[in-house]
């Protein structure tokens, strides 16, 4: 579906349902240089599970239009005011290695407006290597190959995938090469930038589950349980996969959302 | 300053590994034969998700099945693609690949150097399902501009054209397919990604009969289908298929649902659920057996092929020998910098004394055997005008680069001389 944010069009997909605000809502967020289909499963899933689902294109992601933001805080202020521009009093935020630290920030800032938060693929601070990004600055098709790569597991690169027929690693390949230029290195920057003091993290009311991947090469396991055991009763999931969990390890994900999300 | 990406598996190693973790039930290192038409659901809701696309899995081995699903993955990382889809045969991927773009109304423009099956479908039998083909020389990139219409939704061509062994600007045709918003498919049976990648090269779409060097055996009919995922079906607004709701499978827009996926999921999700062209698991396992060596063979396969190019070119009963590794083959520089490390197992020759002198050569071979097929172990042999392309009309033949001396190979990985023996005693005999 389609939205005004912040005076832009912004695109959501619904999961395949027509969007009803008055059932609880999530709003998806996905990572750098992705957009909301890295969400199939899961936003299908709720949206015919009781829910009304967001899944958003970021703002230059996808099918949403207009610049990249170049901080988490920024990107914070557009979910906020994507929840007004879908009539949305509350929502349960479900981000996505960037998009978990966009949802971390939406939360601390507007709490009352957060039911849940689940962080998937996190770290904070998350760091990126000056290589990354400077690969991401300088040349681009190496940057997006490091994010593809690095995104999964290494046994991604051979294994069989959860999905039938599927290169996990070529799709995101393909994914990421579709962002506009300069998005990957916005979002590295965006991400290498932000830091969410342990006061706080401390001070966090919102219901919280962090999914850490055990295969993780791109936010590794130990960011995980850390920033888990940084937010009060913050609840830590494990599960046997890389940084891309969405697709790498889609029924235990779901599994995990489900408990928490209801 | 140069940036190195991640080091990633070479095609040796994906060709052996790629798609497979040892079986989780019993720890099987050789991929498992799941020899079952449908799986057990663990419970109702689980059920309904899978139905629903809301989680992956299998549910009916029509839609996929854990072997075959090894071998489409095997071959989606070889080919650098987002996925696959394996098929009955070659054929059933080429007409998958049709229906999940086009419907009537819909306009193809094809190399006019195809293998006789897929000349077949396109020309005769697709027209009356309201799908229309317009073929243009494989080497004129101007008459493949010339022949896109505004109906136009796919451009179709041979890596390497069979018989005529022709070699597809693939770079080229695929900047017209950009340029006009729809997809290039490349059938890529005779290179393999063992010597070229398509979608590299950029085509949208690459197929395979997997009967030939994929499997190398000979033993089985497969095929299958892999997309590249850097179409942009939205901006292209050619594809209602994959951009509107599709009524069929509860209103599901696939371009929506999987940004570089769409095409495969209403492959799968309509083609492989409606028509059923599905490959069968044990068709599978046998083509992986094969699979894991395709490198290794086609770098045989290649060298015998240059020896037996090098023994013809020089013969006094052949007349013209067509292979790109001959210096006055009109590709002779575009294979050598679209596939540096050879083309072609295929090469055909004109034998002096036309379809009389063939029928003695073919008959009086020993190692080759006559049959329609290519990219077997064995070393092949066959004669167009009377076989696979007899359906074509003299003017057909001809832009097929066929006339009635003929002779197609499809050289094996027999020992080289004992190859170069027989097709010796076989020109003999030709012209007695």
């Amino acid at each position: 579906m389609n939205l005004i944010v912040q005076g832009y069009p912004a695109y959501a997909y619904a999961g395949g349902r027509p969007f009803e605000p008055t059932l609880p809502a999530i709003v998806f967020i996905h990572g750098a240089a992705f957009d909301h289909s890295v969400w199939q499963w899961q936003s299908r899933y709720f949206a015919h599970h009781g829910h009304a689902v967001l899944a958003v294109d970021l703002p230059g992601h996808g099918r949403s239009p207009g610049a990249a933001r170049a901080t988490i805080e920024e990107y914070a202020e557009w979910v906020a005011a994507l929840l007004d521009a879908a009539a949305l009093p509350q929502a349960a935020l479900v981000g996505h290695s960037m998009g978990s630290l966009i949802a971390l920030e939406t939360s601390l800032r507007h709490s009352p407006r957060v039911t849940k938060l689940a962080l998937v693929g996190t770290a904070s601070p998350m760091p990126v290597s000056d290589g990354f990004i400077a690969a991401a600055r300088e040349e681009p098709p190496v940057g997006l190959e490091m994010e593809a790569v690095w995104g999964h597991s290494r046994q991604t690169q051979l294994a069989g995938s959860p999905v039938p027929g599927a290169s996990l690693l070529g799709a995101s390949r393909r994914l990421n090469a579709r962002s506009k230029p300069g998005v990957l290195h916005a979002a590295l920057n965006a991400c290498n930038a932000y830091r969410a003091s342990p006061e706080r993290l401390a001070a966090l009311q919102v219901p919280t589950l962090v999914v850490a991947g055990k295969r993780d090469q791109m936010t590794q396991f130990k960011a995980g349980q850390a920033i888990a055991k940084a937010i009060p009763g913050a609840k830590l999931v494990a599960l046997d996969a890389g940084h891309s969990m969405m697709s790498e390890a889609p029924r235990e994900l779901q599994a995990a959302l489900r408990d928490f999300l209801g | 300053m140069a940036h190195s990406g991640p080091k990633t598996p070479h095609p040796d190693t994906l060709a052996v590994h790629a798609g497979q973790s040892p079986d989780p039930a019993t720890g099987s290192r050789a991929v498992p034969i799941y020899q079952t038409a449908s799986y057990v659901f663990p419970d109702t809701d689980t059920a309904a998700a899978l139905f629903n696309m809301e989680t992956p899995g299998h549910v009916y081995s029509r839609l996929s099945n854990p072997t075959v699903a090894v071998f489409e993955e095997r071959m989606a990382h070889l080919e650098d693609g987002t996925g696959a889809i394996a098929t009955a045969s070659g054929q059933a991927a080429l007409h998958l690949a049709i229906v999940t773009l086009m419907g009537r109304g819909g306009h193809i423009v094809a190399s006019s150097s195809l293998y006789g099956g897929s000349h077949n479908l396109l020309q005769y039998t697709l027209p009356r399902f309201g799908i229309e083909t317009t073929f243009v020389p494989a080497r004129d990139p101007e008459a493949w501009g010339r022949a896109i219409r505004p109906d136009t939704r796919m451009l179709f061509g041979e890596s390497v054209g069979n018989p005529s062994v022709d070699v597809l600007d693939i770079p080229a045709v695929a900047e017209l397919a950009q340029q006009h918003r729809i997809p290039l498919l490349v059938d890529a049976t005779v290179t393999t990604p063992a010597l070229g990648r398509p979608l590299e090269q950029g085509a949208h779409l690459v197929m395979h009969s997997a009967t030939k060097f994929l499997s190398g055996h000979g033993v089985v009919i497969g095929g299958v289908l892999v997309d590249g995922g850097r179409m942009d079906w939205l901006a292209s607004g050619k594809f209602p298929t994959l951009t509107e709701p599709y009524e069929g499978f509860h209103g599901m827009n696939f371009a929506e649902e999987s940004t570089t996926s769409a095409f495969l999921l209403r492959a799968r999700r309509e083609g492989l659920r409606d028509f059923g062209a599905c490959m069968a698991p044990m068709t599978a396992f046998q083509i992986l057996q094969g699979l894991e060596t395709l490198p290794l063979r086609m770098q045989r396969h290649i060298s015998n092929t240059r020896r037996v190019v090098e023994l013809l070119s020089i013969q006094k009963e052949v007349e013209r020998v067509h292979h790109p590794d001959e210096r006055g083959h009109p590709d002779h520089e575009l294979a050598a910098k679209l596939y540096p490390r050879g083309c072609s197992a295929i090469l055909s020759f004109e034998i002096k004394g036309g379809r009389e002198a063939g029928r003695k050569f073919i008959e009086s071979l020993a190692l080759f055997s006559h049959l329609a097929n290519i990219g077997d172990a064995k070393s092949l042999v066959i004669h167009p005008a009377t076989t696979t392309h007899f359906r074509m009309d003299d003017e057909a033949l001809k832009a097929a680069g066929i006339t009635g001396g003929t002779i197609r190979l499809s050289i094996g990985l027999e020992h080289p001389d004992d190859l170069i023996d027989d097709l010796c005693r076989g020109l003999r005999a030709s012209q007695k």
